[in-house]
């Protein structure tokens, strides 16, 4: 009855919303209606949803899921997912994905191992060079899809394989043998304060004696830098128009290569970050570790309202991905649960999350004309 | 044309200048010669329309009007001045912007990120510099409303506008963008009579602001009206290049068409109401022979 289409209709009751003079309709988007149109919706009220639910389901003693106990041991979950789920988000935004980006995490972290482990490196000048290898990954793949015009897909998987192949026969080469460097002193110059920055925790109190790692504040550093990124930038409105369309960007004047492989160096310097993180935090590192965690990263963001196709999401989305995976994976043990079922409630949440941000997508943006 | 060379030389107040001119534009790509021999002049305030059947090598023009590759051969000289742009941005500098066909709009992003995508205006210093977010928004409501849109919302995505909107919405941004110069492509071609009729309003109004117009179409229709002069494409060469004095909008139609070729489509045309649709159907060499 009242589709506002019917300009031509005679006097219809003007209950509708008025549609034949296009000044009456301006602001008429109603506070709802934008809120319906954030794309991180649909992962805060899976969030909160995940929580309740692993609230209900808490098996242990003293109720641990409330307590700070519970909170760290998901958040820093969460964290070891967001540092990477939130620029493998942007990346995703921008139209091209990173499937090297979990063997890279792994790889980062042999990096940093054998440099101050076997070459005995100051920990400060290991954690720059991971840096600065991280990223020229990412400048390698961002430069070889933009030239080449090949699908990301295809091409980071083929970087995600040359590295695990490296991460295994590189390390058992020089390692004697040994998938696994361990630091023998771990009183190299530097080391301390490094781990200070990357490996440690915080905070700790009366109720939680370990404290929180310091993941979970790169984590939250990087989540706040990526949506004033993708909101308040230059850069941010680029991200959006090369995958919106790439096209359309380039005309305008959009630098499109660079603006991806700017993404790509972020994914991979954040996987650098992750490789950093955990190494300072065991003083070890194995080969194959994050292989296929690349799948979680592009699952938050999905969750968290990235489209696949590119040109729509957001940053604070795929950290509320991340802390869903975060608290599935800790809810399960929380609850008693065998953990394998962790893969199965992925699963469902992917598939759920999908349906739920396609179909809000859909109506706040189809259903206003 | 050479009264045009004359003017170019002694270049006597802006209006008299060209702010555009091309000679003998040619244009290959590998064995296909896409352009040659292309001629034609642009003043401000003036609309000169460029008008070819499919393949005639529009696109091919405006891609090197607007800077997106040079032309392999011939002059191209802004205001009397030899150019060669090295991208888009060199010939949006010098004040051509170009209206694509599909507006370079990116349809997921909100009108005011659209308009000002590309050249965000910014505030703040080094690491702080960013997207002036409110001014964007405030300045993308001024200018449509100057121009007479209405918007419901700026926060709306583009693609929920209506082909009529979204082009006003790219002409708008062309202008505040400081466009001397305005190449409209094919603008009025997805659009039903009334949308186009607004569109055409909008390049008349930009002409009286005193901007040049390139306006491509394949409709002589929408171009007589609006145009100051008119460039014929016919497979990749001009046709010519008229002033509207000399040229009536009957004769620009029979042009477009290929003059001959127009006779017989209408011969056939006139045929059709004649002859019944089995005859037309079954044998289609009837048509031909008569």
């Amino acid at each position: 009855m009242s589709t506002p289409t019917a300009g031509l209709q005679t006097g219809s009751p003007p209950v509708g919303p008025p549609v034949s003079a296009p000044d009456e309709r301006l602001a008429s988007t109603s506070r709802f209606t934008r809120t319906l149109r954030r794309p991180e919706l649909g992962a805060l009220l899976g969030a909160l949803v995940v929580f309740l639910l692993f609230a209900a389901t808490d098996s242990t003693p003293q109720h641990l899921w409330f307590t700070q106990t519970g909170f760290e041991s998901w958040a820093q979950q969460a964290a070891f997912f967001g540092i990477m789920a939130v620029p493998v988000g942007l990346l995703m935004i921008g139209g091209e994905f990173d499937l090297s980006t979990g063997g890279m995490t792994g790889f980062t972290a042999i990096v940093m191992a054998l440099l101050v482990g076997q070459l005995h490196w100051n920990a400060w000048l290991a954690v720059i060079a991971t840096f600065v290898f991280g990223g020229l990954v990412g400048l390698l793949n961002g430069y070889v899809v933009v030239k080449s015009k090949l699908p990301s897909f295809i091409v980071t998987l083929a970087t995600y394989f040359v590295f695990r192949g490296m991460s295994i026969g590189g390390v058992l080469l020089v390692n004697h043998g040994s998938t696994e460097i361990s630091l023998s002193n771990t009183s190299s110059s530097g080391l301390g304060s490094a781990r200070a920055m990357f490996g440690s925790s915080f905070g700790s109190n009366g109720g939680l004696a370990t404290g929180y790692q310091t993941a979970i504040l790169w984590f939250i550093a990087i989540t706040v830098l990526s949506v004033w990124l993708l909101s308040r930038t230059r850069f941010g409105n680029w991200i959006y128009a090369v995958g919106g369309d790439q096209n359309a960007a380039r005309n305008v004047g959009v630098p499109v290569e660079r603006t991806k492989i700017m993404l790509f160096m972020g994914t991979s310097t954040a996987a650098a970050l992750v490789g950093i993180i955990s190494f300072l935090q065991t003083y070890s590192a194995v080969s194959e570790q994050g292989v296929g965690y690349e799948f979680y990263y592009i699952i938050a963001a999905v969750v968290g309202g990235c489209l696949l196709t590119g040109g729509y999401g957001s940053a604070l989305g795929a950290a509320l991905g991340a802390c869903i995976i975060g608290m599935a994976f800790q809810g399960v043990i929380y609850s008693g649960w065998d953990s394998s079922w962790n893969f199965t409630f992925l699963g469902v949440i992917l598939f759920l999350a999908v349906v739920v941000n396609t179909l809000i997508f859909r109506r706040a943006n189809k259903a206003r004309r | 044309m050479t009264d045009m060379s004359m003017s170019m030389a002694t270049s006597e107040g802006a209006r008299d200048t060209a702010m555009l001119q091309i000679r003998e534009i040619s244009k290959y790509f590998g064995s296909v010669n896409a352009l040659s021999g292309i001629s034609a002049t642009v003043r401000a305030g003036e609309v000169t329309c460029v008008l070819g059947d499919n393949g005639a090598g529009k696109s091919t023009l405006i891609k090197i009007l607007s800077g997106v590759f040079p032309p392999d051969g011939g002059e191209f000289l802004v205001d009397g001045k030899p150019v060669r742009f090295s991208g888009p941005r060199d010939a949006r500098d010098m004040g051509i912007s170009t209206v694509y066909q599909d507006l370079a709009m990116v349809p997921m992003m909100s009108v005011w990120r659209n308009f000002f995508l590309g050249s965000e205006p910014t505030k703040g210093w080094g690491p702080w510099r960013r997207f002036d977010v409110e001014k964007a928004k405030k300045l993308t409501s001024g200018e449509l409303a100057d121009m007479g849109i209405s918007i419901r919302d700026p926060e709306q995505p583009v693609g929920t506008l209506s082909g009529g909107e979204r082009q006003a919405v790219a002409i708008a941004r062309a202008i505040h963008f400081g466009a001397r110069l305005l190449i409209l492509d094919e603008p009025t071609s997805a659009l039903g009579v009334k949308q186009a009729g607004v569109v055409l309003r909008r390049i008349v109004q930009a002409r009286e602001q005193g901007i040049a117009v390139i306006f491509i179409t394949h409709n002589p229709h929408h171009a007589y009206p609006v145009g100051d002069r008119f460039v014929v494409l016919n497979r990749g060469t001009s046709l010519g290049e008229y002033a509207k004095s000399e040229i009536t909008r009957e004769e620009l139609i029979r042009l477009m068409a290929g003059g001959a070729q127009l006779d017989a489509l209408a011969h056939e045309l006139d045929l059709i109401p004649g002859v019944s649709a089995a005859d037309v159907g079954v044998e289609p060499e009837a048509g031909d022979a008569g």
